[in-house]
């Protein structure tokens, strides 16, 4: 049983992609969660098949997707850090590892999700993750939360291993889809194609997958 | 958006010449390109809010379009545009979609920073 759940994404959708499923699950439980998404993701290439976003109108329709996609999943604590998409890996790493730090302190959290920095990916993954793992050293160790890492660059098996959370979330398999749908802009097109193809197209949804971070001895 | 009109499309560069304006103007492959593809050589640029000043601007070719904006001491310029938008502030947005519509390249002036 966690006392609070704390998940750190630079993007909307990430939450719903990776974890929704483990959210689902605990939100339904009664765990509180708060999810502090770092930017609207201004910058996504997907306008809606057929298009009806544009580079201006974009922000504003995802911050809708994602307070819709919040409340499938149970999500009732969603903070908008109000960064740029594509610019997390170019700001003041303090200012980051500030914020993120103060929410941290604030909420308390038994556990963090966010992502693996240097696993993930996209550059703002890799930079989210990279600071929400700096403001956690800030704490002593013995007041660490555990942190569960979402992973999905090619190599990282081979030089992280194998991820040690592995859930099934099958049973709120309904609600995950729902949140994937609820990002129209970003993925109508993906799960139209992925209908199309028929058949299990989205049985990798049913799992997820996180490494615990392992934190480095302090010489 | 609507698909490119050109000869509309001109006269809405035409308004912004000779003044001061921001320029939005961004290009990408997207993030997970050399992820899908090992061998793709990703590559993009981005400017947002650039101040600049054009004398002369035009829009050229038969779809995907090209345009140009000729500054003092220099040139704007970008391919692949396909649609295009004039938003309530005024603002002209120009946009190219790839075949599957995502955006692979945008243009876009405002008198006000975007």
């Amino acid at each position: 049983m966690e006392r609070h759940i704390l998940v750190v994404f630079p993007h909307p959708d990430d939450e719903s992609f990776g974890v929704s499923g483990t959210l689902a699950m605990y939100a339904k439980k009664g765990t509180p969660i708060t999810y502090a998404c770092l930017t609207l993701g201004e910058m996504g290439r997907n306008m809606g098949t057929p298009p009806f976003a544009n580079r201006e109108t974009l922000p504003l329709i995802r911050k809708k997707e994602l307070e819709d996609a919040c409340k499938v999943i149970g999500i009732k604590d969603l903070r908008l850090l109000g960064f740029r998409d594509k610019t997390i890996e170019f700001e003041d790493e303090e200012l980051l590892v500030d914020r993120i730090s103060a929410i941290i302190t604030e909420t308390n959290p038994s556990l963090i999700i966010t992502f693996y920095p240097g696993y993930s990916v996209h550059p703002d993954h890799d930079a989210c993750g990279a600071a929400v793992i700096r403001a956690v050293e800030r704490l002593p160790k013995e007041k660490r939360p555990t942190v569960h890492c979402v992973a999905f660059s090619k190599n990282c098996e081979q030089e992280i291993g194998n991820p040690d959370v592995i859930r099934d979330v099958s049973d709120v398999i309904d609600k995950k889809i729902a949140a994937i749908k609820a990002h129209r802009s970003q993925t109508e097109g993906l799960m139209k194609a992925a209908s199309k193809r028929g058949g299990d197209a989205l049985a990798w949804l049913k799992t997820e997958r996180f490494w615990t971070y392992k934190w480095k001895k302090v010489l | 958006m609507q698909p490119i009109r050109i000869e509309e499309v001109q006269t809405a560069l035409n308004r912004f010449a000779n003044q001061d304006v921001y320029l939005h103007l961004e290009t990408t492959n997207g993030a997970y390109a050399s992820h899908h593809n090992e061998g793709f050589f990703s590559a993009g640029a981005y400017i947002r809010n650039g101040l600049i000043r054009f004398s002369h601007g035009k829009i050229v070719g038969k779809g995907p379009y090209r345009v140009g904006l000729k500054l003092d001491f220099g040139w704007v310029y970008a391919e692949g545009l396909t649609d295009w938008e004039v938003t309530d502030k005024g603002q002209l947005l120009l946009a190219g979609h790839d075949y599957e519509g995502k955006l692979a390249v945008a243009l876009q002036l405002s008198y006000e920073p975007f």
